[in-house]
């Protein structure tokens, strides 16, 4: 139908949707990166679009990168570590991003963070042992006017409370 | 006839279900086997409201709200009948008093058209700007804009004509024009509702700028939190290439301007101009030290205008009705309208454009309606995470960036966040300190290492250990930051901080100041 297939976000989003990514494999990543080579500035775009098929970024695109760019390596392990959405391991099955700003910490966000971290078991910032869900804080969603906000596998969440929090946690299958 | 129904695709209102919302109108539309066109316009900026339904019949143009699926089906018998008694009726959304009050110049049509075609933009007066601009010569561009008043809204509030002189004087074989669209501050969501509900008036004044400075390529870096956002431009670039309005020739001229957007990777400091240009360029989000100015040496160290969004949202109609007509808006030396974003812990939250020189207290309280809990306002931080808090005593403060200046504040990109009397104001600047030492790019010391000190030193006066000594240590310490740093990350995380010890002493363990028992 027109609504919703229109709207959803563009397959191959840089949001991790379902997380059903390919795993590590070197000519991928090469055809991937040389596609993107000319750009003006490509480091970022490469990047985004090796984390979108795989994931996250393997440490071996790192010396790839560099060679097709004719950068050092340093250069390309400086780039991946300074953004906070690279990440260097697969990500867990769900990513539950909780908005951490000001904005909604006016409106009950840090118990809202709380009771996230007791219900799935983990600190934020970490994975569970069974790598089901991650949860990750996020520094402004820019969904500030229908504050606490949440990100579930790409999907926006405003308002949230612990009942709706709940009902996403009992949703993801764990 | 065909109905015509309008549900937000703004990332706001899908997270507050518009998308059930739109398919279950769908759903009711089939079933009733009417003929209706379903857009995803932007929001309005009515949040407390959102999802809202909006159906237009060839007369009228009619509101629903708050929609959610389960309501589809009645408010779309209710909007076939033209019956008005339906409990979530709103009328017409212009007549309402938030709406009615506004001065919308830059946001006239979010909310309105369809965001992805440059047919419905044009016929609702989009293009104007661009094609007066170029029957003129660039200089006089560049004239009208420094004429409007218009100064930077990003925050730091530096004249947009003299940026735009500047580089139009440098000569180069290749100048850049590069849209902020890093908008990380807490509070803030204007650039995201343009960009998801009018795109092409930000395509219309990034053309103005190429044309006025002599640029030919621009490049939209919008952060990677902004999906919604991004899948809005993207298709609103490629309808302006079929369109002409990019490319090489646009709008039948003899200039050429193309366009990219480029996506962030969760660097606050990236919004921060010289870093944006370094992460443009594949680099490290790594603060410049500045001379050389990115308007003589800025991407690929070539002269590069670098605007936010809503600068350059508003270039458009300045260009089209000139300089003069926006600058007869606003007080002192801030011109024309300021939209500003009510957020937070607030009844009415949403996008409020209007002229600068509206108080402080008419935006939270009148307008906004106090806080969304019910309990009294304690503190409103302005500007984002580097604004100061300031308390109800100073809700006389006129929106201005003078005015806020001498406040010791800043209005940054105009967001307002509200807290209630719940709020723990030692926390609030503890949490300042460490997001500093969160995002801090690493360049400068006052910034890299500051912010983890002033961390620690707020966590003592917290515990009660030594506190008159740490107090004057963390004031020292935010002086150091403060004229210390590279750039406003390090150098305005001492507003949210000092204006909490300052005005909110009491949660730091001292005595309430008289002027706050008012």
């Amino acid at each position: 139908m027109f609504v919703s297939a229109y709207w959803k976000r563009p397959a191959g989003s840089w949001e991790n949707a379902l997380n059903a990514y390919a795993s590590w494999d070197a000519e991928t990543a090469r055809t991937i990166i040389a596609a993107k080579q000319s750009m003006p500035g490509a480091l970022l775009p490469i990047l985004h679009a090796l984390q979108e098929e795989f994931g996250y970024i393997d440490h071996d695109a790192e010396p790839l990168i560099a060679d097709i760019l004719n950068i050092t390596r340093a250069e390309v392990h400086g780039v991946v570590t300074f953004y906070h959405d690279f990440r260097h391991a697969p990500p867990a099955r769900h990513v539950l991003k909780l908005c951490r700003a000001e904005a909604c910490q006016s409106t009950g966000g840090d118990a809202l963070a709380a009771h996230a971290e007791a219900t799935v078991g983990v600190a934020i910032g970490n994975t569970t042992a069974d790598g089901g869900v991650s949860l990750e804080p996020v520094y402004c969603l820019g969904l500030c006017a229908v504050a606490p906000s949440a990100m579930l596998d790409g999907r926006v969440i405003g308002r949230l409370d612990e009942n709706k929090l709940d009902a996403l946690l009992a949703e993801i299958d764990r | 006839m065909t109905l015509r129904l309008f549900v937000p695709g703004d990332a706001g209102a899908v997270a507050l279900g518009s998308d059930e919302v739109a398919s279950a109108l769908q759903v009711a539309a089939d079933r009733s086997k009417t003929p209706i066109e379903l857009v995803r316009t932007g929001s309005r900026g009515l949040y407390w409201l959102e999802p809202v339904a909006e159906v237009a019949t060839a007369a009228r143009r009619v509101a629903y709200g708050p929609v959610t699926a389960a309501d589809a089906e009645s408010v779309f018998d209710s909007a076939l009948a033209g019956d008005e008694k339906h409990p979530l009726y709103l009328g017409k959304p212009e007549e309402l008093p938030f709406l009615k009050n506004q001065t919308r110049l830059t946001f006239a049509r979010c909310g309105i058209v369809d965001p992805r075609s440059l047919d419905d933009y044009r016929a609702h007066g989009g293009c104007r700007g661009l094609r007066r601009a170029l029957q003129m010569q660039p200089a006089a561009v560049v004239e009208e804009v420094t004429q409007s008043g218009l100064r930077g809204r990003g925050g730091a509030g530096f004249p947009t004509g003299i940026k735009w002189k500047t580089v139009a004087q440098t000569a180069a074989d290749q100048k850049y024009i590069v849209c902020n669209a890093d908008e990380g501050d807490s509070g803030t969501f204007a650039d995201r509702m343009i960009m998801e509900g009018d795109p092409f008036v930000l395509i219309e004044g990034m053309a103005i700028a190429g044309v006025a400075v002599g640029a030919t390529q621009g490049y939209i870096y919008v952060r990677s939190e902004y999906p919604h956002a991004i899948a809005v431009l993207n298709d609103a670039i490629r309808a302006a290439r079929r369109g002409g309005m990019l490319g090489r020739n646009i709008a039948e001229s003899s200039f050429a301007f193309d366009l990219e957007v480029r996506v962030g990777a969760g660097a606050y400091v990236c919004g921060e101009e010289t870093s944006l240009l370094d992460s443009l360029e594949g680099k490290r989000g790594v603060v410049r030290a500045k001379p050389p100015l990115p308007a003589h040496r800025g991407l690929f160290g070539k002269p590069t205008v670098v605007n936010n969004v809503l600068s350059l949202a508003a270039v458009p109609i300045i260009l089209e009705k000139g300089g003069s007509f926006y600058r007869d808006f606003g007080m002192g030396k801030s011109r024309g309208t300021m939209p500003i974003q009510l957020a937070g812990n607030i009844k009415y939250p949403g996008l409020y454009e209007t002229a600068f020189g509206i108080t402080l207290g008419d935006l939270v309280d009148r307008i906004g309606g106090g806080t969304r809990s019910g309990r009294p306002v304690r503190a409103v931080q302005v500007g984002g995470p580097l604004g100061a808090y300031f308390p109800r005593s100073m809700f006389h403060l006129p929106f201005d960036y003078e005015a806020f200046a001498k406040a010791d504040g800043l209005i940054g990109h105009g967001g307002i966040v509200v807290f209630d009397d719940t709020v723990d104001m030692a926390k609030q600047a503890r949490f300042a300190m460490e997001f500093c030492a969160i995002e801090s790019c690493g360049k400068c010391t006052p910034c890299r290492i500051g912010s983890t000190r002033g961390v620690e030193v707020i966590d003592r006066i917290i515990r009660n250990d030594d506190r008159a000594g740490n107090k004057v240590l963390l004031e020292d310490l935010c002086n150091t930051m403060k004229f210390g740093s590279l750039c406003a990350l390090g150098g305005f995380t001492p507003y949210p901080v000092m204006s909490a010890l300052t005005h909110f002493p009491e949660d730091f363990g001292a005595p309430p100041r008289l002027a706050a028992a008012e």
